[in-house]
This record gives C-alpha cells, sequence and structure tokens, in this order.
C-alpha cells in the first residue's frame, strides 16, 4: 500500500432535490484512500455511502466540496468529464451484478474493453491469470443466464478488472450470493488486492464482509462517524 | 463489437424484432403495393394503347392527352376524312366509357375498322362482336368476373352476352360495338378518340406535322409521345393520390418505428446504464440504438418488398384488370430510404431520453 492517496475527498456534500423537497445525504465527508488499500465502509440504509461511492465513481456529481481521484477532480468536471472518469480509472462491481444480458461472459468482458478504447482479442496474459484466478476462464461462452450468481458476479470483476482500473469500487458485492459464494467472491477480492495492489473500496451493510478490508470506516447520517452507529 | 452488440441486441428479442420488422414491412409493402397499382395501370393502358398497333391517335379538340378516360366528344366524321389524307391506310374510331370500379372502361369499336387497323384478336373462347348485346372480354377481365363465352354479365346497367374471351392487351379490357356504346352513352356520332395507321412509321413526323397545320386544337399524338405521357406526374389526380399515400405511409411508418425504439430503449434502461457505468459516452449509447433502428428498418424493407410480391400475386388473382399490381424495383431504394430513414428518426427522441438518463436511475431500473 502506498501513502500516497489515490482518493481525496473534502467537505463533500450531496442535497437531491425531489420536488420541493431536500435531502442532505452527504453533510461533509472528508476521506483519503491510499493507492493500494482495501477499504471497507460500512453504515445503514441511507447513511450515504451508496452516494459516496456514486460521486467517486463518477456517477453523479457532488453538490459541493472536492473529491480527486487518481489526480482528477472529479468535482471540477462535466458530464464528459465522469464518463472519462469511469471510462479510463475506476471500475464497478454491483450488488446485482449488472452483466448485460444478451452478451457472453467474454464478450461482456470485450464490451467494457472497447469502450476503454483497449484490445478487446485475445486477453492479454495478466488478464487470463485473473481468469485462472477467478475460476471462470471455461465459463466465457455462456450467457449470464447460463450462469450461477457466484460465476455472474466473477465475471463482474472480471469486467471491472479488465480495463486496470485505478480504483475498483464494490458496491454490495455479496448482497445476492449464499455465504458460499459470499466468502469466495471476498477472498478474491482480497486476493487480487494483495497479488495486483488493486485498490477497493467496497460498501457493505455485512460486518463480516467488511473485515475482509484493511481499514473499515462507518457511515452514518452522510458522515464518517469514529464508531459503529 | 458495434456489430457484434447491435446484433445481439436484435437477437436477444426475437419477439419484438419480429413485430418491429414486420410493422416496418408493412409500410413499405403500403407503399409498394400502391406505388405498384399505380405503375401497374399505366404500365397497362400504355400496353394496350400500343396494341392497337396505330401510329398516331387524334384526339378531341384542346384536349389533354391524360385528361380525361372518359367521354366521346370527338366528331365521327374525322375517320374518313383522316382516312383520306397522305399515307394513311387506316383510321378507326373508338369510344371509351368508364365503367364501375375506379380504373375499369369499355371500349366501343368499329370491329371491321379495328381489326383492319390493328389486326385480329386472339380468341381463347368463342367468336367476335356479331350480335347488339355481344361483348369482348380479355382474359384478365373475364378471369376477374369468371366468366366464359356464352355467359351474360351486366355492364353499364346493361345485360351483354360474352360473345368472346381474347388475349389481353389490345385497347381495352371490355369492347362492344360502338354504334351500341354510343347509343348507351347517349353519343350518337361521336367518339373520344381516332386511331390512324400509316403506309410506313418513317412519315409519322411528316404526317403529324401536316395534320397538325390542317387540324389545329386537336391533338395528335404519336406512340414516342404516348409513352412519355403516360407517367403518374401527368395524371394529376394520381400524382396527388400517389404522394397522400405516401405521406401517411412516412408518417405512420415514422410513428410506428418511434413506438417500437420507444419500448426498445424502456426495455433496456437498465442495459444503458450498465454501458454508461462502463464509461460508455453519450455518442455510444446513441450509435447503437440508431444501429439497431438501421436494422429494423432495412429488415423491415426486405419484408416489405417480400410481401409487395404476395400482394402483386393477391391482386392479379382477385382484380387483374382493375387492379394490376407492377413490381416496381426502382422503387425500393426509397422504401428502404423512408423505412431506414424512419426508423432514424423514430429512435432519435428515445434515444435522446435514453443517453440524457441518469445512469444511477438507469441501474436502478427493473
Amino acid at each position: 500500500m502506498s501513502d500516497a492517496a489515490i482518493i481525496r475527498v473534502r467537505g463533500l456534500r450531496k442535497v437531491y432535490e425531489t420536488g420541493k423537497v431536500y435531502v442532505e445525504a452527504l453533510r461533509g465527508v472528508d476521506l483519503d484512500v491510499p493507492a493500494g488499500e482495501f477499504l471497507s465502509i460500512v453504515g445503514p440504509s441511507g447513511s450515504g455511502k451508496s452516494t459516496l461511492f456514486h460521486i467517486i465513481g463518477g456517477l453523479t456529481p457532488p453538490s459541493a466540496g472536492e473529491v480527486v481521484v487518481a489526480d482528477r477532480n472529479v468535482s471540477a468536471v462535466g458530464d464528459s468529464g465522469r464518463t472519462e472518469l469511469r471510462r479510463k480509472l475506476v471500475s464497478f462491481v454491483f450488488q446485482k451484478f449488472n452483466l448485460l444480458p444478451n452478451l457472453t461472459a467474454r464478450d461482456n468482458v470485450r464490451t467494457a474493453l472497447y469502450i476503454a478504447g483497449r484490445p478487446t482479442d485475445p486477453f492479454d496474459t495478466p488478464f487470463l491469470n485473473i481468469l485462472d484466478l477467478l475460476g471462470i476462464a471455461g465459463r466465457l461462452d455462456h450467457k449470464p443466464s447460463e450462469l450461477s450468481g457466484g460465476e455472474q458476479q466473477r465475471v463482474a470483476i472480471a469486467r471491472a478488472l479488465a480495463t486496470k482500473p485505478a480504483i475498483l469500487l464494490a458496491d454490495e458485492p455479496t448482497g445476492n450470493l449464499d455465504s458460499r459464494n459470499s466468502l469466495a467472491v471476498l477472498n478474491i477480492l482480497r486476493d487480487l488486492n494483495e497479488r495486483l495492489h488493486q485498490t477497493i473500496l467496497m460498501i457493505t451493510h455485512n460486518a463480516e464482509a467488511a473485515a475482509f478490508g484493511h481499514r473499515i470506516l462507518h457511515m452514518s447520517d452522510g458522515r464518517i462517524v469514529d464508531t459503529p452507529v | 463489437m458495434v456489430f457484434r452488440l447491435v446484433w445481439e441486441n436484435v437477437r436477444f428479442r426475437p419477439v419484438r424484432t419480429l413485430l418491429s420488422i414486420l410493422l416496418i414491412g408493412l409500410q413499405v409493402t403500403l407503399i409498394l403495393t400502391l406505388v405498384g397499382l399505380t405503375r401497374g395501370f399505366i404500365d397497362g393502358s400504355e400496353k394496350r394503347n400500343e396494341g392497337v398497333g396505330a401510329d398516331l391517335i387524334f384526339r378531341p379538340k384542346d384536349s389533354a392527352f391524360l385528361s380525361s378516360f372518359s367521354g366521346s366528344p370527338l366528331s365521327e366524321k374525322f375517320i374518313d376524312q383522316l382516312a383520306k389524307e397522305p399515307h394513311v391506310v387506316a383510321t378507326t374510331g373508338v369510344v371509351t366509357q368508364l365503367i364501375g370500379g375506379a380504373f375499369d372502361s369499355i371500349s366501343g369499336i368499329d370491329q371491321a375498322s379495328f381489326i383492319h387497323l390493328s389486326g385480329p384478336f386472339m380468341f381463347l373462347e368463342g367468336h367476335g362482336l356479331e350480335k347488339p348485346d355481344d361483348i369482348l372480354l380479355d382474359r384478365y377481365y373475364a378471369d376477374q368476373r369468371h366468366v366464359h363465352a356464352g355467359q351474360r354479365i351486366g355492364v353499364l346497367k346493361h345485360d351483354w352476352n360474352v360473345a368472346g374471351i381474347v388475349e389481353p392487351g389490345k385497347l381495352a379490357h371490355l369492347f362492344v360495338q360502338l354504334k351500341v356504346l354510343q347509343d348507351l352513352v347517349n353519343s350518337t356520332g361521336k367518339v373520344s378518340q381516332i386511331y390512324i395507321k400509316l403506309d410506313d412509321p418513317r412519315n409519322i413526323d411528316l404526317v403529324k406535322k401536316e395534320l397538325d397545320a390542317k387540324y389545329e386544337g386537336y391533338p395528335i399524338y404519336s406512340m414516342k409521345d404516348i409513352e412519355s405521357y403516360y407517367s403518374v406526374d401527368n395524371i394529376p389526380l394520381l400524382k396527388y393520390f400517389t404522394d397522400a399515400v405516401l405521406g401517411i405511409g412516412v408518417l405512420s411508418g415514422f410513428l410506428v418505428v418511434g413506438m417500437s425504439m420507444y419500448m426498445a430503449v424502456l426495455q433496456r434502461t437498465r442495459e444503458i446504464g450498465i454501458l454508461k457505468s462502463l464509461g460508455a459516452s453519450k455518442a455510444f449509447v446513441m450509435g447503437i440504438l440508431l444501429a439497431e433502428a438501421s436494422a429494423l428498418g432495412l429488415g423491415g424493407t426486405v419484408a416489405g418488398i417480400v410481401l409487395s410480391f404476395g400482394t402483386r400475386a393477391l391482386m392479379n388473382t382477385l382484380m387483374p384488370a382493375s387492379l394490376p399490381q407492377a413490381i416496381v424495383p426502382d422503387w425500393w431504394p426509397w422504401a428502404a430510404l423512408i423505412a431506414i430513414g424512419g426508423a432514424l428518426l423514430g429512435s432519435l427522441y428515445p434515444g435522446m431520453l435514453a443517453v440524457r438518463q441518469d445512469p444511477i436511475e438507469a441501474l436502478a431500473y427493473e
């Protein structure tokens, strides 16, 4: 793990406006994540962890504050800048896997590579090693509907890593898996972090899952708090 | 990769894809069928006129060639008068009268002079016009009315004896004696036009020039003129009709494709969210949707062309005389342009909605 922060957040606020109702999802978050860290963020529903995740990943803009990801000021860029961030610097693993259902696992990976502007064929050796580590090298020509939940999440992880992102953002990656597959996915994430020094930011409800990270942050009412709520 | 994405999208929902292609195809068929019917009618009329074998056609004073398909405002005294002109070897006057149905007409002929000019009819059944209530039908009309020689049919509120069935391609689908039709339509001594045969086709320009000078105000057409006059543009009613139908076809095609693409975008909200989470730009997502629309438009064009052969078979079976439908390959590119253009335009709005979608909301879409 490096001391240099790959994610730096200062005074981050986010307000959602629904008609005349304003909901303050983040109320001033400060955060530093060193490169190579596996950080778990835990908190109850509505604590703001998903909003923080979405802002760091460039899925939504902040209302105020500064977010710097891999030396890019995400808070200062527009929609196209956030699109570029998603294309080049961050990748997502979601609770619902979010694979393209009409494509095979291989084509899901190739689509991510194509969008990132990387060669789509053949896969390079480091990525083939990742596929071996994930245990899905033999399942690439199957569509998501032909794969188990655990396999689908591994394909999602493979797709996320194919573009060699600076940061892997995992949103409840075990939320839709049974305990055996949950454990396998968490072990894979820890392995990837240890072997490849992949920076991982994982949000979860689950304390056991959070324990796989180097550090656990707790969120409540839109703030990072010192102790679990 | 884009091709693969589009292809897999189209393949993934086969029912929606087939329905979209069919709906677009129906618009294409509608356009090709209506253009084909117009062309078939014009081509049929042209061929039948050419089939008479005349070199010149003499029309009533101040009449445009295709201004009327019916009526007989020309005195039949011109028939003998024209027969005496230099280089003229035969003339025959014809009365043309519209009958029930939009484009059907009956021709009154003087059988002897008509055959002298045009040559004999090719009989498939029966014989020529002998009695006042005899009628000759060409094969198309006989098939359409399911009649044979010896049977009776009603035309112009008159009961006729089908004297014979002849090969099509000569002047009209129905023939009766000139005098009988003149009396029936209160045009005794009048004809609709006079056909003129010359001793040598090389004299056409010369004779036409002389007749133009002598019979000022009476339009005289050569067969070459007829070829150029027989087009939709020279029949204002048909042109408006064709334009209106095309307009409706394009508009309804646009709406159908628009609805189809709107549904497609709704169904794929989550997938669009996934693409955006992978860093796909607005242009990329829009490109995928437009490529898919183009593929559906192209598929619809092919389906429409194939279906237009079906409608032709249907028309030619049910109403070969009244509604002859031509296959119009020169309209296929236009049909493709309309279908693909409609598909692209129709998918623009849902496409714009798709690319503007918030990726978080899109990913949460169930």
